[in-house]
């Protein structure tokens, strides 16, 4: 089956092609985050405006790549939630009439669901059960993960996305945006030893996070400096430590919670090399998505559709945006049909 | 020649077919509902009339101006639709189908067509009938309705929401009979459809990224560097 997935949930339109006969066979991301810059953060209106400029030509584009006519789909999967209501609006609509004219089924996939699948798209898939660590601007989650579609939340963040706490530290340290990569690269420069943060809610029971202290102790520690850039890099250092930390304790407990033996990290955070390089350290398998998968990305959405579009799940034609949308009332695709 | 049209730009969701000189439309007025309603009403005309996608020889949608929302839900099943059965896309601008819509169900030749824009502004246009169809005088435009400059021509009705709601701020500068009937009409697919006849003989045709709605305000957010102005 040759499902096309579609992803504008956020700032990024993502389009490919994946068959589940020879994996992924093309993938186009257009990101916006030259648009968002000169407004400091993410315009929804504008984010809409765009992908509805950018997604039929990026359609084309991965057809043409996997060497395709829109004929040869077999199915259609597109970001249904959670995400930003009118830019998941722009997918869910040419996504659904898309399959509708071409008449072929459609499905409407949970933007969370995909990240978490991301890493099925490898080379050396993780096999379930399996703990998801879910990190990006938008969330911060841990999920407990039996089969496609049985899901379990053990921990989640209070208030901050573990990414949000970046970008916003970020913004309160003077960087550009987006800041969260870039104070990651900041932090590689910092002295370990100068500041020590607080790890949030590790003294405490439970599998959930809160970041939004960090930030205020971040920056507090900045006001009271003498506000140089080895000050900058010093306390960026002592941001990210603290976040890779919690985030690490967490995972652990989580593991030894559940006694699964794998886990899973997706998400823009994901692609934060601290947090990868401090995870290796678990007793446990760990798996990534590659780089550009940690991010949104069309490939997840065509993954996931696939899984459930293969299983026999259908819709009816109507446009599906569920902005907010728990990971705990998906379903198990029912009726597996037979391989071949 | 056959015309599949789709209208989400207000409150109001509608599809209609138009074969030749006859239309049939589906509509509702049915506000947070078009997801819900558009492919099922698009299903319905062309099933009335035994036809699929496939039998068209265009889409029409109203391209704006409204609700910025609603404006993409049509433009997104547009270029699906489009995509899908490779046919081409023709807009139409949603102020035109109600001027239209007030010749066609009311003989009103000279409209004043407002829509409420929200933040005290109005979507604007004025149409005269030419041969039949609602031809836009000057430009459309998003303005505040006091903005407006003073209208004294003759003959001019006012149609659209904007005349209910901004009934006040309008009248003492445009002179313009209007009443609640005219107030209450929406842009509708048939509409859209009768006035894409025309945009379809003169080859308008777009494709892909060009099925694009028109917004009207374009100004929706300040940059870093106008905040730090104010």
């Amino acid at each position: 089956m040759k499902i096309l997935g579609i992803e504008t949930s956020c700032d990024e339109t993502g389009i490919a092609i994946y068959d589940t006969e020879q994996g992924l066979l093309a993938d186009a991301l257009y990101s916006q985050v030259k648009l968002h810059a000169k407004y400091g953060g993410v315009v929804p209106e504008l984010a809409s405006r765009d992908h509805i400029r950018k997604i039929s030509p990026l359609i084309k584009s991965v057809t043409q790549q996997a060497n395709l006519g829109l004929s040869d789909l077999d199915g259609i999967a597109y970001t249904s939630g959670p995400g930003l209501i009118g830019a998941l609006m722009v997918g869910a609509s040419l996504g659904r009439s898309l399959a509708w004219g071409l008449n072929i089924p459609a499905l409407a996939v949970h933007h969370m669901e995909g990240h978490l699948l991301a890493p099925m798209l490898e080379d050396n898939p993780p096999k379930f059960p399996f703990i998801a660590l879910l990190v990006s601007g938008g969330h911060t989650l841990l999920v407990s993960v039996k089969a496609i579609g049985s899901y379990k939340i053990l921990g989640e963040s209070l208030d901050d996305a573990a990414g949000e706490a970046f970008d916003k530290t970020a913004k309160m340290l003077g960087l550009a945006y987006p800041g969260g990569p870039i104070l990651a690269a900041l932090a590689q420069k910092g002295d370990p030893d100068v500041y020590h943060f607080p790890r949030p809610m590790i003294n405490r029971p439970g599998l959930d996070f809160s970041f939004s202290g960090l930030k205020t102790y971040a920056l507090t520690t900045w006001q009271k400096s003498t506000q140089t850039d080895t000050d900058r890099a010093n306390i960026a250092r002592a941001f990210q430590d603290a976040i890779v930390d919690t985030l690490f304790l967490k995972c652990r407990r989580a593991l030894k919670q559940t006694g699964h033996q794998r886990l899973v990290i997706a998400g823009g955070v994901g692609a934060n090399s601290a947090l990868r390089e401090k995870l290796q350290q678990l007793n446990a398998e760990i798996f990534f998505p590659r780089l550009a998968f940690c991010t949104d990305n069309g490939a997840m959405i065509a993954y996931a559709g696939a899984m459930r579009l293969y299983a026999g799940q259908q819709e009816e034609a109507v446009i599906q945006t569920r902005p907010r949308w728990s990971l705990e009332d998906l379903v198990v695709p029912s009726c597996q049909k037979e391989r071949g | 020649m056959k015309i599949l049209a789709i209208d989400t730009a207000t409150d109001a969701c509608s599809a209609a077919l138009l074969i030749d000189e006859q239309v049939h439309c589906e509509f509702a007025l049915a506000p947070r509902q078009h997801t819900q309603l558009i492919l099922a009403q698009i299903e319905k005309v062309l099933a009335e009339a035994g036809m699929s996608l496939q039998d068209m020889d265009a889409v029409a949608f109203g391209r704006g101006p409204g609700a910025f929302t609603g404006l993409r839900i049509a433009a997104g099943v547009t270029q699906g639709l489009s995509l899908a059965a490779d046919i081409p896309a023709l807009a139409v601008s949603s102020l035109a189908a109600m001027a239209q819509a007030a010749y066609h169900e009311y003989q009103i030749k000279k409209a004043y067509v407002g829509l409420d824009a929200r933040m005290q502004q109005v979507y604007w246009g004025e149409y005269q009938i030419q041969a039949g169809i609602a031809v836009l005088q000057g430009k459309e435009q998003v303005i505040a309705p006091e903005d407006l400059p003073p209208k004294n021509s003759t003959g001019f009705v006012g149609v659209g929401s904007a005349w209910q709601v901004y009934a006040d701020s309008l009248h003492p500068h445009i002179q313009a009979e209007s009443h609640s009937t005219l107030q209450a009409i929406y842009p509708s697919a048939e509409y859209i459809a009768r006035l894409a006849v025309k945009e379809y003989k003169s080859q308008q045709y777009l494709y892909s990224s060009e099925i694009q709605p028109v917004y009207l305000r374009n100004k929706v957010a300040q940059t870093l560097i106008e905040r730090a102005k104010v």
